[in-house]
């Protein structure tokens, strides 16, 4: 049996969802990241075992938080609304904010502190503004329900649902600088086009995003 | 927070509780053991007795140690226990420091003194979160304890009696920088971890916060950064008792032959309440009554909790020394981490690079969630390592001592994490 057999089957190259392997083939080795919702701990083990990555995160679940740190995982019980003003500025290279935002009491000021207390921030989404969205509300008239959306109105935990049109915009008005703009389809893989156009807004399931305190 | 609570809590599913033991409380008599652990006669117990086998090592002979009141002590001594063997690079150690009424038989089998196994043995041992055959485990007597370190019920030299009121004021940092000359002594440089819980956990904060190189990891479980107005006042209801009583003899009981065994337990029987939470007593007693059917319309112990508290009482004025309670409640009451620090918590720990470990109980009132929140919020601010569970336990502040297994997954997590940077393999 050689060695990379003992490996747990979570932390092997491919097999931590598409979308985190991307973020994962951003930060640099070494570097000190903070993993907001960090769910089970997914991310910060492949980082930790791939990248040597200083990972901390913080989870609102106390089964994802004791499971992180029952496997070694550096994890907080704690919210994004509430818990990030801690951080002094500059603390972390990148923060990661994974399908959160859209389940936070204040986006807007989530993603002002992203960008306090990190380098860079990385920041994915569903985008609200996909066809198949559209369609569900326009032709059913029904809140959609898909398979990045899979909850239905009344036990979503997405309380502030937007479109990659709207994070544009917000992000222009917080004076956050959008490095890079990855549209995603329902697989979390990549697509072709530019990542904050009308394509995007029409076929991205949804949108990746890396920013930065405009300087 | 004892060893007692443990050994009651595997015993009350083998047996009823012992009215004959509880009524003692009412007549208090010397009831020691024939290791001498309290030799009222002389007023003094021998130190190595006192320690029944466990190690014992003076220390400050050459210069005393400057206590936070003023005062210098030395020489001073400090009887601990080690499980486990150090290794080669001595980069294996684990102190483990005590509650209120804890003591450094943790992981004893036997404790010399009750016969009832130590207070962290669920936890601490072979194969265990705490593996004693990997690390090095160390734990001392706090100083102004009553087990072998240095307390008001030793001989002030000076005077050749015990010291009594005369013994000084210590505090949490007093007794962290006597377990800071036991480590020196002991050739180890950096511990691997400092854990423990409640005011073991003030201990392991202090310890991180006064001496961040040579703590590579803390884990405080149960604690708080300061003492809360709540926690001081039960302390002083428990100091009130025990000075109330007739044979407290302003501290001087010794050389009149009695304890205060009543203030003491009266003392022990408030704190207990506090360690517990109500769903907790009521799972464990109700209202039921112990060993009647009816009421009695007297004042006896017609409840399982009554007579459960006396029991408390009762057996735990046979191991601890009154006056020693006095003092440590004293220390945990004047523990103030930010205090220290003009008053911001995250200026004890800036620059550190200690790996943390928070854990509390969601049952418990008297180190709640919030005050082991705080210490994270603090730590956050200076982007320290940190880890933070709240378990779920109905158990109350007990719960660190007790089974719990998702405590103990957790903390076995954390351990091999830090292991595994720590390049332990």
């Amino acid at each position: 049996m050689s060695s990379s057999d003992s490996i747990p089957v979570d932390q092997r190259p491919d097999s931590i969802r598409v979308d985190l392997r991307l973020i994962a083939d951003m930060v640099e080795p070494g570097s000190r990241m903070l993993d907001i919702g960090c769910g089970e701990g997914a991310l910060l083990a492949y980082l930790a075992r791939y990248k040597n990555v200083d990972g901390r995160g913080i989870e609102l679940s106390m089964a994802g938080v004791n499971n992180c740190v029952r496997n070694g995982l550096s994890v907080i019980q704690g919210d994004a609304d509430t818990d990030l003003k801690d951080y002094p500025a500059a603390a972390f290279d990148w923060v990661v904010l994974s399908q959160t935002l859209q389940a936070t009491h204040r986006p807007r000021d989530v993603l002002e502190q992203l960008v306090r207390i990190s380098h860079r921030a990385v920041v994915s989404f569903p985008n609200f503004a996909h066809w198949s969205i559209r369609s569900q509300l326009v032709l059913r008239g029904c809140m959609p329900v898909t398979g990045t959306l899979p909850f239905h109105w009344y036990d979503t935990p997405n309380i502030h649902h937007c479109t990659i049109k709207d994070f544009v915009q917000t992000c222009r008005d917080a004076d956050i600088e959008i490095e890079q703009a990855i549209p995603l389809n329902g697989d979390g893989n990549p697509l072709s086009f530019s990542g904050t156009g009308r394509f995007a807004s029409m076929f991205a399931q949804q949108g990746l995003f890396v920013l930065r305190k405009k300087r | 927070m004892g060893p007692i609570l443990v050994a009651w809590d595997r015993r009350e599913s083998k047996e009823n509780i012992d009215t004959n033991e509880s009524q003692n409380l009412l007549m208090p008599s010397l009831r020691y053991g024939s290791n001498g652990f309290y030799t009222m006669n002389t007023g003094i117990a021998d130190s190595q007795s006192s320690t029944a086998g466990g190690k014992i090592v003076t220390l400050g002979t050459d210069t005393p140690m400057q206590l936070d009141c003023g005062v210098e002590l030395g020489p001073y001594t400090v009887a601990y226990q080690t499980y486990g063997t150090l290794n080669a690079d001595r980069s294996n150690a684990i102190l483990v420091t005590h509650a209120l009424t804890g003591d450094q038989y943790m992981a004893d089998d036997a404790h010399p003194v009750t016969g009832k196994p130590g207070w962290w043995t669920l936890l601490a041992g072979s194969g265990l979160p705490i593996d004693t055959d990997r690390f090095f485990v160390i734990c001392a007597n706090v100083l102004g304890g009553c087990l072998g370190t240095t307390g008001p019920k030793d001989l002030d030299p000076v005077t050749g009696k015990p010291y009594g009121l005369s013994f000084p004021v210590i505090t949490i940092g007093d007794m962290v920088r006597a377990q800071k000359m036991l480590i020196d002594h002991l050739g180890i440089e950096q511990l691997f971890l400092v854990t423990g819980g409640s005011m073991g956990a003030m201990q392991a904060l202090e310890w991180a916060a006064r001496y961040p190189d040579a703590v590579f990891a803390a884990a405080p479980i149960a604690g708080a950064a300061r003492h809360s107005a709540q926690n001081i006042a039960f302390h002083e209801v428990g100091r009130q008792a025990i000075m109330a009583d007739p044979d407290w003899h302003g501290g001087d009981y010794h050389s009149h032959d009695v304890i205060p065994s009543r203030g003491l337990s009266v003392a022990r029987m408030t704190a207990h309440i506090t360690y517990m939470s109500e769903a907790a007593l009521h799972r464990k007693f109700g209202r039921r009554l112990q060993n009647r059917d009816a009421l009695t319309y007297g004042f006896d112990a017609d409840f399982q909790v009554e007579s459960y508290l006396r029991h408390q009482g009762s057996t735990f004025v046979d191991r601890f020394d009154a006056n020693s309670y006095l003092y440590i409640t004293r220390a945990m009451d004047y523990f103030d981490l930010a205090a220290e620090h003009d008053g911001n918590l995250a200026a004890a720990f800036a620059g550190t690079k200690t790996r943390f470990c928070i854990v509390s109980f969601s049952s418990d009132w008297l180190f709640p969630t919030s005050a082991n929140r705080d210490i994270v919020h603090a730590l956050n601010a200076v982007a320290a390592n940190v880890s933070f569970v709240e378990i779920e336990s109905d158990k109350g502040h007990d719960a660190f001592l007790l089974d719990e297994p998702e405590f103990f997954e957790v903390l076995a997590g954390f351990i091999n994490g830090c292991a595994e940077h720590r390049g332990l393999a």
